[in-house]
């Protein structure tokens, strides 16, 4: 995958010139870096690897600092990632630089989607950059690019060829990113053995076509050390933070009963050819190709999802306005289709809620009424009562005031003649 | 997915020496200078330049002068005086491609004849603005296209010379007029064309006029003072600021002056040398669009006039051009 950037031909209608004198333009790309300098320049880095690999001990050791990390469980149950960014500052050069480690990974029983939350993080990151370049009112200039710009595969040491799990995630990721598969604790494998794991490693990710970084051969002045790069991948690397006195200088190794594993040196490991293509030599490169290859791709496929095309199907170049427009109107539409149906779903029930309450009403009315009566007949049934016992009343009277006339006078005293009368009175 | 985004400041062990093998205390991370530098080189330069300016006022051999090379070809020599003075303003547009000490660039020179040179001159910016905004629109049809170049070619106009007559008085309503109208779409860069038919007292004074001119009428020419970014930023353009417009003489032909081979224009009087500062403003022009703030003058385009146009445009659309805004993902 080597970077196909183009050197700029003379565009047609340009004559070539030739200048009299000293104009000062070759100040041009000084200025374009101090501009660049004042900015200041970020980089992300993935790292991909099995728990305890060695991928933290490694960005320790290739920037030459501590970052903040710590040990990982074995039991995650699901595959996630954890970034972490740093300011890093070398002469009069300011680098944000986020590493993010892959935690969990390889560790599950069933790895079958230990890729995608990997995967996700890259889109994710793809798709601020797409929304913050789709805005209107933006700040492309300013703003902190996330995208990540290389990934190293940390592959372990067996000797022996690639696992499944290895083959199937860099498959997944190799359009997405630029991968640069490394053989993590390349302490643990002979020289001999290591070159034939290299060839085997390399083969197998040819057979099945799964492409990674190739650092590029187009710029005379890197081509010759990039190719000869290309040969050595992937990298053996062995990482350590620990220095060790060997000879009479302190250097960064590994120290076991046996001898002591130089980091910096060439004929250990990998280390310095790593460091060297990654930061000091294609470190641009990386960037640039994130942006002009994998974010392109990912921009493109997530435009024609969306239902946009540069052409139409008469292949005449159909401007984003038009699709948009036609979008608009079909959402729009769908908008006034709900916005009805919801409207006579309320209507309709509205009207059932005022039949029941009407109902309800009506049935009030009839009880009310029902009562009413009932009072009235019961009213007038008692006044038809009063009447009878007022002619009772009145009739009696009558007939006390009669019978006292009728009695003789003497009678009126003796008891006994009184019970006679009373007697004789009420027969 | 967890993230903590906390910068931090750990510094590499011992700041960079040069020095590789055996120095572990450099990691490398500035040889990305080096890599920009070279990526730039490869990639080459391109820049627009236009003239403005009524005819007669120099514009070719100042061009000439700059560039020291035939970027325009001199109006004088057309031998037909009927096709002299068109009768709309008209845009002609010359590419060259010239390279300098490794440094290659796509240099195109926007003229403008027949500017100012009506007698209703009325709405003769007309056609300059819209050729303005044509290349910024021609940018963003680029910009918002699925299937993108590698890289848009940038026909967008980086600076615009417009050259004031000498009268020695004040700006007129058109220069006024003009470079209000343009300021706010392109940068303007003001010059008093012709200078040597002014002392540098009447020069002094002029320069002052049209300071206080531009000042009153609300018009930013370049370099803008909103624009300063920080406060070194603003010391250099203050200085410049104090200076413009400058007052430039043009010449492609060199004479013998002091045993020297310099540029310039011989009169019975003597001979005016275009890069002596004592002269005229020449030297501090060709450095400030040239040599130190050439970079800047296309970052300024590119991120403010070309953001300004862009925004203005999507929102006249409503949006239309905008799917992500509106359009449920």
């Amino acid at each position: 995958m080597a970077s196909s950037d183009v050197a700029r031909q003379p565009d047609k209608g340009a004559r070539p010139l030739s200048l009299a004198g000293h104009v000062g333009f070759d100040s041009l790309p000084d200025q374009l870096v101090n501009k660049s300098i004042s900015q200041g320049f970020c980089f992300n880095i993935l790292c991909i690897g099995e728990t305890g690999i060695g991928k933290s001990t490694l960005m320790d050791t290739l920037f030459n600092t501590n970052f903040e990390n710590f040990e990982s469980s074995h039991f995650e149950p699901q595959v996630k990632l954890r970034a972490q960014t740093y300011d890093l500052q070398e002469s009069n050069v300011r680098l944000r630089l986020t590493v993010v480690n892959t935690v969990g990974f390889g560790d599950q029983m069933n790895k079958q989607e230990s890729y995608q939350p990997v995967v996700d993080y890259i889109d994710k990151q793809f798709e601020t950059y797409l929304q913050e370049e789709l805005k209107i009112k933006r700040s492309l200039h300013n703003y902190h690019d996330s995208r990540v710009h290389a990934c190293l595969y940390f592959i372990s040491p067996s000797g022996h060829s690639l696992k499944s799990l290895d083959l199937v995630t860099m498959k997944k990721l190799d359009s997405k990113v630029n991968i640069i598969p490394v053989i993590a604790k390349a302490d643990t494998i002979s020289k001999s053995e290591l070159h034939k794991f290299k060839i085997k490693i390399m083969s197998e990710l040819v057979s099945n076509g799964v492409q990674i970084y190739q650092f590029p051969l187009d710029d005379e002045t890197v081509a010759k050390v990039n190719t000869t790069m290309n040969g050595h991948l992937p990298f053996a690397v062995v990482g350590s933070t620990e220095e060790v006195c060997v000879g009479n200088k302190m250097v960064k190794a590994r120290q076991y009963p046996w001898g002591v594993v130089q980091v910096e040196n060439e004929h250990h490991c990998d280390f310095v050819k790593l460091r060297e293509m990654l930061i000091c030599v294609n470190m641009e490169d990386l960037r640039e190709q994130t942006h002009t290859r994998h974010y392109e791709l990912y921009r493109r496929c997530k435009l024609e999802e969306m239902g946009f095309k540069d052409t139409d199907p008469e292949c005449k170049p159909v401007s984003l306005q038009q699709t948009y427009e036609a979008k608009r109107q079909e959402f729009l539409a769908e908008l006034q289709k709900r916005e009805d149906e919801m409207r006579q779903v309320f209507v309709q029930r509205v009207k059932e809620k005022e039949a029941e309450l009407k109902e309800a009403e009506r049935e009030l009315q009839g009880r009310f009424e029902q009562l009413k009566r009932l009072h009235a007949e019961e009213k007038a049934a008692l006044e038809e009562k009063k009447r009878l016992l007022d002619i009772d009343l009145t009739s009696f009277g009558n007939r006390k005031t009669a019978a006292a006339l009728l009695q003789p006078p003497g009678f009126t005293v003796n008891g006994k003649k009184d019970k006679d009368r009373k007697n004789s009175g009420f027969m | 997915m967890s993230e903590s985004a906390k910068p931090h400041h750990p510094s590499p062990q011992g700041k960079g020496e040069k020095s590789h093998g055996g120095d572990f205390s450099y990691v490398g991370i500035d040889a990305i200078l080096e890599q920009m530098r070279r990526k730039a080189m490869k990639q080459g330069f391109e820049l627009n330049l236009m003239v403005v300016g009524q005819s007669g006022l120099g514009k070719s051999t100042l061009m000439n002068t700059l560039f020291k090379s035939k970027v325009s070809r001199n109006k004088s020599v057309q031998s037909n005086p009927e096709e002299r003075i068109p009768k709309t303003v008209e845009i002609k547009s010359i590419s060259h491609d010239i390279e300098e000490k490794g440094v290659r660039m796509k240099l195109t020179v926007i003229d403008t004849p027949g500017f100012g040179d009506q007698i209703n001159n009325e709405n003769c910016w007309q056609p300059i603005m819209k050729f303005i905004n044509d290349q910024y629109e021609a940018y963003l049809q680029e910009e918002i296209n699925i299937n993108r170049k590698k890289r848009i070619p940038d026909s967008r106009v980086h600076c615009c010379i417009y050259f004031i007559p000498p009268t020695g008085h004040c700006l007129r309503p058109l220069d006024v007029e003009f470079m209000r109208r343009l300021s706010k779409v392109v940068n303007i860069v003001p010059v008093i064309a012709k200078a040597d038919t002014l002392t540098l007292e009447e020069r002094d004074s002029f320069k002052q006029t049209i300071r206080e001119e531009l000042r009153a009428n609300g018009i930013d020419v370049y370099p803008q003072k909103e624009f300063d970014e920080d406060a070194e930023d603003r010391m250099i353009n203050d200085k410049i600021r104090e200076m413009i417009p400058f007052a430039v003489v043009g010449s492609d032909q060199e004479y013998q002056v002091n045993g020297k081979r310099l540029l310039g224009r011989k009169t019975k009087w003597g001979t005016i040398e275009v890069e002596n500062i004592a002269h005229c403003e020449f030297a501090y022009l060709r450095d400030l669009l040239i040599r130190t703030h050439m970079q800047n003058i296309k970052d300024i385009t590119g991120s403010i006039h070309y953001e300004t146009y862009r925004v203005r445009r999507l929102n006249e659309s409503n949006g239309k051009i905008h799917p992500i805004n509106h359009v449920p993902l």
